[in-house]
């Protein structure tokens, strides 16, 4: 009863997909320090970059203003371009500086971007360098949230995935959830599984690093977000297991992703029900409720967020959209795999992006809604399109049961508006 | 390398994307990663334009390094012009780009497209923006305009105003207002709405109206130069500002000096009696060089504030701002680190700041009212309504904006009078400012309101950086003293505290009682 029950006879699993490669429009993988930053309480991400990265990260942050936020870019100067030894003992300095101004930071974090990659900076080095100068006290690890290597939440992964070489080894037989969620949603998470009497439960990336969870071959884990691919393989390599389900947005994606850990950890049927029904009914009177908009609508995903194909399998199939294209940044049936499985055949599955082209689909289709970069969202409606921008849906805790509700809001509020106003004259 | 925290200015490649995107017409080949494209959202998000800037983004990848980039940019630039069929093109490098050399401006031309192409050389490891938004502005009008028949009429050029400006488009439309009160025609508005075509128009006027220096002047100095046509230097913010600007436009002209004065509402409503208690008032002015010189002039002969800071974060201005400062007898602070201008506001603890969106986010966490003079910008600097800087009108809405954020003349008195009334006390802060009570200045963090993080992931308690030494650790306020502080009004509370503390330090006192804490109020009585 747990199972799905309309398994799709052809599904997208198998479906062609539309490669493209052009001019992208989305953003580069720092951008995930805005919401890094917040969760891991002790960390300072210091990117070396240039003006630009700067003024991205302040961009994205938008009214997130604070006095000193856990991070800040080392902007590289003319000189530091002549000379790479240069550079480092720059950096080694505003380091040492900034370390002795924030006591309370305990693990330091280098991103890479564009320019220090094309200069060939070697962070790696850097933070080894630095951490046998700071240690015990901080520990340096790097990695790049460069646009040339990575887009938007790919930053969360190459952040995550460089943390695990360093997590300690443990033969104890645990779970471990992966992802950075908002509180919340990581409580209720661990809160439903620990009734089914699985534990211990940990979480990657843990508030402080002094809670930095252990790894071994008797480890399973479950990834909370699709693009965590190079954090499990990571993962992986350290002799842990991963649990694949869908991912757990909407009623039955949480449903299947609790159900895949329940089995692993043995979990029988009842138990598992008695933990799930209430919050399964909860989810399932608020998803009913806020999809009345939604019900036969058709949407069009531009390549963001990597979150587009659970998505759609969550709207489609619980909100009872129909998809047109579904588009995202790259596609790691890995981790996307169980939620393509549910999608029936039909959306075109695209992969990269050629912007111009896409939009002329966009236009082509004129779908009922668009969701895209906030970049797209007011020109295109403009256009008389309706828009939901992506950014919001890795901002917004819209994870497992109780949120279900609150992510199919967020696709029927523009939907919603657009119905309400009238602004247009009157005869 | 220079640890940045926010910055008042983005790369220059941000610059030349405002005069881009300003314009109709152009369109600008960008060779840059793909993360450079979030620099779209600045138009499409906080200045809420219905349309993508023009701009092309090559987004190269880490693969084409070793590879083709240059054939990556040819192919954008020749789909850019197929597409979009542009009367000109610009083409440059981001910061990534000119790291790997491939000469936008010498590819382009090797490909012959049969509109002009406009190469920007703008080093993003040297300059910034505003830098960005003079050159491409310069090098457009550089390639384009050149000598053409005088309209018969006197005419202006109206040249600086672009996207992503500080109402820059109402001040076009109140710059206009005031030059044809005096029968001086406009020829060409520009960057902000025009065409390449009309830039090659530019020589027709006999005057330039330079309204925003930093994004102009190198324009207005070329076409003074090549094709003789003289700009103005008053920049017609404030009242007097625009009476010596209708002034020197007359004589350049050799014009009637005639003004409309029927809609200038602001030096009554300074001089009511209402406004008494806007005297003296103790501001900080920080921002774009324009703005702090003409709003200084304000401050002091059209509200009667009397101005404790001033400085601006584009250095290529730091001279006549210097200069400025030492008109109103104070050390300017140029400077582009938050950091410092956060620390310089603190410690000379002003009654209001007059600044940008950096600075009101400083003012919040003092606690100190904040009115916003210039750029850089939020979502919130492009009003629905009229709302202009330069010009009369301008002058009458910069009134109702500085005093806004201020509590109302009788009620300031009200607040001191009943401040222990529960109701009434002043922490509630100005009551047209629903439920924003500055935070009580004494100590502690500054509260991370909801406003502040509707984003914020983590729900923790303990996300609070160690507590900032305020430099009483060595000072004790006696509970008399203390309860007396808080009866003083919120808004002078600040200072009264930092000016016992320093009195009684002077002193060698340790212990603030309430006699020291008047002892002080006399010794710095004014
Ligand atoms: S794309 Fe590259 S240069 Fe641009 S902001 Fe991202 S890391 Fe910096």
């Amino acid at each position: 009863m747990n199972r799905p029950a309309n398994i799709p006879a052809s599904t997208c699993r198998d479906a062609p997909i539309l490669k493209e490669r052009g001019q992208r429009e989305v953003f580069c993988g720092l951008t995930g320090i805005i919401w890094l930053h917040r969760k891991m309480q002790d960390a300072f991400f210091l990117v070396v970059g240039s003006r630009t990265c700067a003024h991205l990260l302040q961009s994205a942050a938008g009214v997130m203003i604070f006095a000193e936020p856990r991070f800040g870019t080392a902007i590289l100067e003319e000189t530091d371009l002549a000379g790479l030894a240069d550079a480092n003992d720059e950096l080694d300095r505003e380091v040492a500086r900034l370390l002795s101004r924030r006591p309370d930071i305990k693990q330091l974090f280098l991103v890479g971007s564009c320019p220090s990659e094309v200069i060939k900076l070697d962070l790696a080095r850097a933070a080894e360098r630095l951490t046998q100068i700071h240690a015990p006290h901080v520990r340096v690890l790097n990695y790049s949230g460069s646009g040339i290597e990575t887009t938007f939440t790919q930053g969360e992964d190459a952040c995550l995935a460089s943390m695990v070489p360093v997590l300690p080894g443990t033969e104890d037989r645990e779970l471990l959830l992966v992802g950075a969620l908002p509180d919340v949603v990581e409580d209720q998470a661990v809160d439903l599984l620990t009734k089914m009497g699985i534990g211990p439960i940990h979480v990657l990336p843990a508030p402080r690093s002094a809670d930095a969870p252990g790894i071994g071959p008797n480890t399973v884990f479950a990834c909370l977000q699709p693009f965590l691919g190079d954090t499990a393989a990571a993962l992986e390599r350290r002799g842990a297991r991963m649990i694949q389900a869908p991912f757990p947005f909407g009623e039955e994606g949480t449903t299947l992703w609790l159900k895949a850990i329940a089995d692993e950890f043995g979990v029988d049927d009842a138990t598992f029900d008695a933990v799930t029904a209430a919050p399964r009914a909860r989810a399932r009177t608020a998803i009913a409720n806020a999809s009345e908009h939604l019900r036969g609508k058709s949407i069009f995903f531009l390549p963001d967020s990597q979150l587009e194909i659970p998505l759609a399998r969550f709207l489609t199939r619980e909100c009872g959209m129909v998809a047109v294209e579904i588009g995202q940044p790259f596609i790691h049936k890995g981790l996307v795999g169980p939620d393509l499985d549910l999608i029936p055949a039909g959306p075109t599955i695209s992969e990269g992006q050629d912007v111009e082209k896409q939009l002329d689909r966009v236009r082509a289709a004129r779908p009922d809604l668009t969701v895209c970069g906030l970049g797209l969202a007011n020109p295109l409606e403009a256009e008389g399109l309706t828009t939901k921008w992506a950014i919001e849906l890795v901002f917004t805790p819209v994870h497992f049961y109780d949120q279900a509700g609150d992510l199919a809001g967020l696709f029927s509020r523009p939907l919603r508006r657009r119905a309400l106003l009238k602004l247009e004259e009157r005869a | 390398m220079k640890l940045t925290v926010w910055t008042y200015e983005g790369p220059p490649h941000v610059g030349a994307m405002r005069v881009a995107t300003a314009m109709k017409g152009l369109h600008y080949v960008l060779h840059a990663p793909q993360g450079d494209t979030y620099a779209d959202l600045l138009f499409t998000m906080i200045e809420r334009r219905n349309h993508r800037p023009p701009v092309s983004y090559t987004t190269f990848e880490g693969r084409d390094l070793g590879e083709d980039t240059a054939g990556l940019f040819k192919r954008a630039c020749q789909d850019a012009y197929d597409r979009f069929k542009p009367q000109a093109l610009i083409v440059g490098a981001s910061c990534t780009a000119e790291l790997i050399q491939d000469d936008p401006g010498g590819l382009a031309e090797t490909m012959n497209l049969p509109v002009p192409v406009i190469a920007l050389e703008l080093p993003s490891y040297q300059r910034k923006e505003n830098f960005g938004t003079d050159e491409t502005f310069y090098q457009l009008v550089k390639a384009l305009a050149g000598p053409v028949e005088k309209t018969p009429h006197i005419t202006a050029n109206l040249i600086g105003p672009l996207a992503l400006g500080f109402r820059h488009r109402d001040d076009i439309e109140e710059v206009k207002a005031l030059l044809e009160e005096m029968g001086i025609g406009i020829n060409v508005v520009a960057p902000f709405d025009a065409t390449p075509h009309d830039l090659t128009r530019l020589g027709a006027a006999h005057i330039n109206i330079l309204m925003y220096p930093e994004h102009a002047e190198t324009a207005a100095r070329h076409m003074e130069r090549t094709l003789g046509i003289p700009f103005t230097k008053t920049v017609p913010i404030g009242v007097g500002a625009t009476h010596d600007f209708v002034a020197e436009v007359a004589r350049i002209c050799g014009v009637e000096p005639k003004k409309d004065l029927s809609r200038l509402r602001q030096p009554w409503w300074s001089k009511s009696v209402d406004s008494t208690y806007l005297t003296g008032k103790r501001v900080f002015l920080f921002g774009d060089a324009t703005h702090v010189q003409t709003a200084a002039r304000i401050a002091r002969d059209e509200m009667g504030f009397e101005v404790i800071g001033l400085g601006c974060y584009n250095r290529e201005f730091a001279r006549p701002i210097r200069q400025l400062a030492k008109e109103f007898g104070l050390e300017a602070l140029i400077t582009d680190d938050y950091l410092e201008v956060e620390k310089a506001i603190e410690d000379a603890a002003p009654e209001m700041i007059l600044g940008t969106q950096m600075e009101r986010h400083i003012g919040k966490r003092l606690g100190i009212p904040c009115a916003v003079i210039s750029a850089p910008v939020h979502v919130q600097d492009f009003p629905a309504r009229y709302s202009p800087q330069m010009g009369w009108e301008g002058a009458n809405v910069i009134f109702d904006t500085w005093i806004h954020p201020l509590v109302m003349g009788l009620e300031e008195h009200l607040l001191a009078m009943f401040r222990e009334d529960f109701e009434f006390h002043d922490e509630a802060g100005a009551s047209h400012h629903g439920g924003h009570a500055p935070r009580a200045v004494e100590g502690g963090q500054p509260p991370v309101s909801e406003a502040d993080s509707p984003r914020s992931i983590s729900e923790s308690k303990t996300d609070m950086p160690a507590p900032v030494e305020t430099g009483t650790d060595v000072m004790v306020w006696l509970a008399d003293a203390e309860r007396e502080l808080k009866k003083i009004p919120f808004f002078v509370r600040g200072k009264a505290k930092r000016n016992t503390e320093k009195f009684a330090a002077e002193r060698g006192v340790t212990e603030i009682s309430v006699d020291t804490l008047y002892e002080a109020k006399a010794h710095y009585a004014r």
